[in-house]
């Protein structure tokens, strides 16, 4: 390559030599090499500019084809895209024996197009006549507002639709929904929660659960790969009718203003019944409470939102760990002089029982000193273990979606004075299912119960919390607390029932100490005791009975003869034969029962 | 002697100034713009009226408006047109001063009617918009800082011009209007791309701006949601796009007939982004192709005049205009067809709109005045006499 110089050194230097003047020639020089430049610019500009015309031949090309395929497509109707189509038909829910507990019903929504409306001010008027709780102003203001939609009512009786059809308004239309149907009305209310509508469209609305195990559950329920399959609750329907009409006559009776029943299969965890009163319609589900404790509205589940401390049932746990750790033995004696001084505190029995009792005595006669003795030969670390391990200070397991933020109150820092009170229940606040939960575990054969709203076909043994030995041991104690003990309103003919009966001072709501006249009547009660099956606990809020001269609110006198009642009619109905000694009359028909 | 005894003879040019304008300009060029403006005039008849009816006006209030406008438009671009280069460099590079204070102030001073965007100036009776009228002096001062840096020891125009796109581009992107910044930044590639940028270079752009979307695409809702929604196969019928195609093809061939059109009603943009659904509704393809052939005769012959440029300034500054102009109709056609992502952009003459119809009226009578005939000294060539 021939390099050219940029001056042109051999003509400057001739100039200069002749005497011209070289910044002539410079500039010339100058000149003939921005010529250059530019020519070699223009000719790439050429280049470019042509790809650049060709771009917007193509790119207008483009635009004019696109634009002859669109005008030579057929035009549509324009519809609403498919892909927000809202998912309906949501599952069945059913009770162990494939009774329905919660169902779907075909019904209408009514809703109006103002545009498409003839005599809106008539049909305002007949619509106020047929739906009496709409107001008819608004109404006839947003009929005949600017408005192009409006929903005017979300479920209708098929009365009300033809009544709505009769009004003969071409704005007036129906939109199909599915609506939540729960047939049993307030039975079973708490644990099926309810439902709202979620996403709502013309042609469907989405059902939602809002509590209960149509809230935990939701997922399944909706699920369409589920094709329809119910969800199967462990609740037996018929024994919870019963249950339920027990626990609301003795409510009455016994001058509670709340109560609550746990009926678990002692083995599998399955809560057969679960009752909460005063309770609601899930058909028409109130709304959160706006005043007043929420403790005391109807949607609450006492049995599983409601946390008491629950007194001497708690007993049973003090004494089963010490017999376990080998700490005692049923005859050991324990001494209970009263009261029993601890510092600053002083613990005193409901009786005086005398100076000394054996470990069955304490809790046949449910002494609070002597289990607090008793406690403190476990001590509070081996305590607070134990009661952790039988799952008293977690939030229960239990498929309701309330459940998980229920969580068991205690003292943040376990002293010694903790672990007495404990001992017999006071300081440590359980909900009702967590205290069935747990007698099912010591009672049933030692092995960790967990509670379930699941039917179960078979469930594996939890690791094992006492020995086979002390369960035992704890059954026949407690059958003793029916046959001579605390609880002797327990007795049920031909079923051998056992429990402990817990009182409990209810603390007062702004924290200031107990009040002394209003008590947490408990009793929690497994039966049969020679073949445990199954664990009841009864809980009543608040009673008072006027018997014998007194007014009494123990759980004794209040509790234990409802679970009493309760297990009368539901033993029969969980098929359990009654034992019953044959008696003479009953000789006449020895003959045909030998057969 | 004469001259020293009485002064200078006047300097005439030999030809009088109509005939040499009338000889010079590009006659296919202006005839498409003024038909353009006439199918303009004729949508708005069909387009606007149903804007006037929500606002309360008379039935054609925004057609003599824009006839009024287009006819100031229309002087402003033939004054345009017959000035020279030079002047019209001058005037530009003035005028974009002006624009460019114009556009620095509008956070302080500007309003955005309810929009979300602060774009604009009100003056009660008319509102401008500072950006259109910044694009043609912007092309007139990128063109003059590139060409300068052909000259042998001239300044480093190309960087001078990219660093003040770049502020340009910041300050109408914060407005937010994403549409005017991405069209600033397309002109200035063009005239960089013509102006013989490094082929190396022209793929690392194509990178920057692919990183640059991405960061307006995560970080401005506004961007995103156009983006997503043009991704979405499913036409949803009840956007705007979803209106505008139902009208495209509602009009098939030959269109539902004047006035018989129905998308209007239901656009609230018919009379601006969506004006090409009106003209497919109501009058066809035919008058669609129609449209696109203008654009096109304007922006394809602009070009292939500026092939024969000598002068380094008037290629760039043409090439300019005619991309500006011919990308603004593109992308406008491209969004009603679902070529491209919805973005809010006027059909250059025929959408109405007072400020883009006079920016228009000045950019085109600058491109106009650029693609003159004029000598391109090629005799001089052959003879070296040129200095």
């Amino acid at each position: 390559m021939i390099r050219t110089p940029l001056r042109p050194l051999a003509r400057i230097l001739e100039a200069r030599a002749k005497g011209g003047n070289p910044d002539l020639i410079e500039k010339e020089n100058l000149r003939a090499r921005h010529e250059i430049v530019r020519d070699k610019a223009r000719s790439r500009a050429e280049g470019r500019l042509l790809m650049l015309g060709l771009f917007f031949v193509a790119a207008f090309g483009a635009i004019a084809v696109r634009m002859g395929h669109i005008a030579a497509a057929e035009p549509r109707e324009p519809v609403a895209a498919a892909t927000d189509s809202i998912q309906a038909q949501r599952a069945d829910i059913l009770d162990r024996n494939g009774r329905i507990l919660a169902t779907n019903l075909q019904t209408y929504s009514l809703y109006a197009q103002p545009p498409l409306m003839v005599d809106p001010a008539h049909a305002a008027e007949e619509l106020t006549k047929i739906f009496p709780d709409l107001d008819g102003k608004r109404l006839l203001a947003d009929l005949t507002g600017p408005r192009k939609f409006l929903w005017i009512k979300k479920k209708l009786s098929p009365e009300q639709m033809q009544k709505v059809h009769d009004i003969g308004e071409p704005g007036l239309l129906f939109g199909p929904r599915e609506m939540r149907l729960y047939p049993n009305g307030r039975l079973a209310a708490h644990v099926l929660g309810g439902t709202t509508f979620g996403v709502e469209g013309v042609h469907s609305a989405e059902v939602i659960g809002t509590a209960g195990v149509e809230r935990a559950f939701d997922a399944f329920l909706r699920d369409p790969a589920n094709e329809g399959r119910p969800l199967e609750l462990s609740l037996d329907l018929t024994v919870q009718a019963a249950a339920r009409e027990v626990l609301y006559g003795g409510m009455k009776l016994m001058n509670a203003k709340g109560a609550a029943a746990v009926l678990m299969d002692i083995h599998t965890g399955e809560v057969l019944s679960m009752i909460s009163l005063p309770d609601f319609d899930p058909n028409n589900r109130p709304g959160p409470p706006v005043k007043g404790l929420p403790s005391d509205s109807p949607i609450f589940n006492r049995a599983v939102q409601g946390v008491y401390e629950l007194g001497s049932t708690f007993k049973v746990f003090a004494v089963a760990q010490a017999l376990d750790l080998g700490l005692v033995s049923p005859s050991t004696i324990i001494q209970t002089k009263s009261p029993l001084v601890w510092g600053k505190y002083r613990i005193r029995d409901f009786h005086d029982y005398g100076n000394q009792m054996s470990v069955t005595d304490v809790i046949v006669q449910s002494s609070n000193i002597g289990t607090a003795r008793i406690a403190l030969q476990i001590g509070g670390a081996r305590q607070k273990a134990f009661l952790a391990s039988l799952g008293l200070l977690d939030p229960s397991p239990v498929e309701l979606a309330e459940a998980p933020y229920v969580r068991p109150l205690y003292p943040k820092k376990w002293k010694e004075i903790s672990t007495m009170t404990i001992s017999y229940g006071h300081g440590l606040s359980d909900s009702p299912l967590h205290l069935a939960a747990a007698y099912a575990t010591i009672l049933g054969d030692g092995t960790l119960v967990k509670p379930t709203l699941l039917k179960r076909k078979s469930v594996e043994k939890g690791p094992r919390i006492v020995s086979e030995k002390t369960s035992a041991t704890m059954r026949s104690m407690l059958r003793e607390v029916v046959t001579r003990g605390t609880a002797s309103f327990g007795d049920v003919p031909g079923y051998a029932v056992g429990g402990k009966t817990g009182t409990a001072d209810k603390p007062k709501e702004n924290g200031g100490g107990y009040y002394d006249d209003r008590v947490v009547a408990t009793f929690a009660s497994v039966f049969p005791v020679n073949d445990p099956r199954y664990v009841l606990v009864v809980t009543l809020d608040e009673p008072s009975t006027y018997i014998a001269g007194e007014t009494r609110r123990t759980a004794g006198w209040t509790a234990v003869p409802v679970a009493a009642e309760m297990i009368r009619r539901i033993a029969p109905l969980l098929g359990l034969r009654p034992e019953i000694e044959p008696g003479s009359e009953l000789r006449l028909t020895e003959a045909s029962v030998k057969d | 002697m004469t001259e020293m005894a009485y002064g200078t003879i006047p300097v005439r040019d030999g030809e009088p100034v109509l005939p040499k304008w009338w000889r010079t300009i590009d006659k296919w060029s202006l005839s498409a713009i003024l038909l353009l403006f006439g199918v303009g005039i004729l949508l708005g008849l069909a387009a606007s009226p149903p804007l006037a009816e929500k606002n309360g006006l008379p039935a054609f209030y925004y057609v003599t408006k824009q006839a009024q406008f287009g006819a100031l438009a229309l002087v402003v671009m033939f004054a345009t047109t017959m000035m020279s280069p030079q002047l019209v460099r001058r005037l530009g590079v003035v005028g974009f001063c002006f624009a460019f204070l114009a556009l620095l102030l509008l956070p302080l001073a500007g309003t955005d009617f309810g929009k979300g965007a602060v774009r604009w100036y009100s003056f009660g009776f008319a509102s401008v918009q500072p950006s259109e009228f910044l694009k043609p002096g912007f092309v007139i001062v990128s063109a003059w800082l590139m060409a300068a840096s052909f000259d042998l020891n001239g300044p480093p125009g190309r960087l001078y011009s990219f660093v003040l796109t770049m502020v340009i581009v910041g300050f109408l992107a914060m407005q937010p209007d994403f549409g005017q910044a991405a069209l600033v930044l397309f002109g200035w590639g063009v005239m960089y791309f013509v102006a013989g940028a490094p082929v190396s270079l022209l793929g690392a752009l194509a990178g920057a701006v692919a990183i640059l979307g991405t960061f307006a695409y995560e970080h401005s809702e506004h961007f995103a949601r156009r983006i997503d929604g043009f991704l979405n196969p499913e036409v949803d019928p009840r956007t705007q796009i979803g209106y505008a195609t139902n009208a495209i093809m509602e009009g098939g061939f030959f269109g539902v007939g004047v006035g018989g059109g129905e998308v209007k009603w239901s656009l609230p943009d018919a009379h601006t982004d969506f004006i090409i659904a009106v003209a497919a509704e109501e009058y066809g393809l035919i008058l669609v192709l129609l449209i696109i052939t203008l654009y096109a005769t304007v922006v394809v012959r602009s070009l292939l005049r500026l092939v024969k440029e000598r002068d380094p300034f008037i290629r760039l500054a043409g090439t300019g205009l005619a991309c500006m102009f011919g990308v603004q109709a593109m992308i406008n056609m491209g969004v009603a067809v679902r070529l491209l992502p919805a973005k809010g952009m006027t059909l250059p003459f025929v959408s109405y709109g007072g400020s883009s119809l006079i920016a228009g009226g000045i950019a085109v009578g600058m491109l106009l005045a650029f693609t003159r005939t004029r000598p391109q000294g090629r005799i001089e060539d052959l003879l070296g006499r040129r200095g």
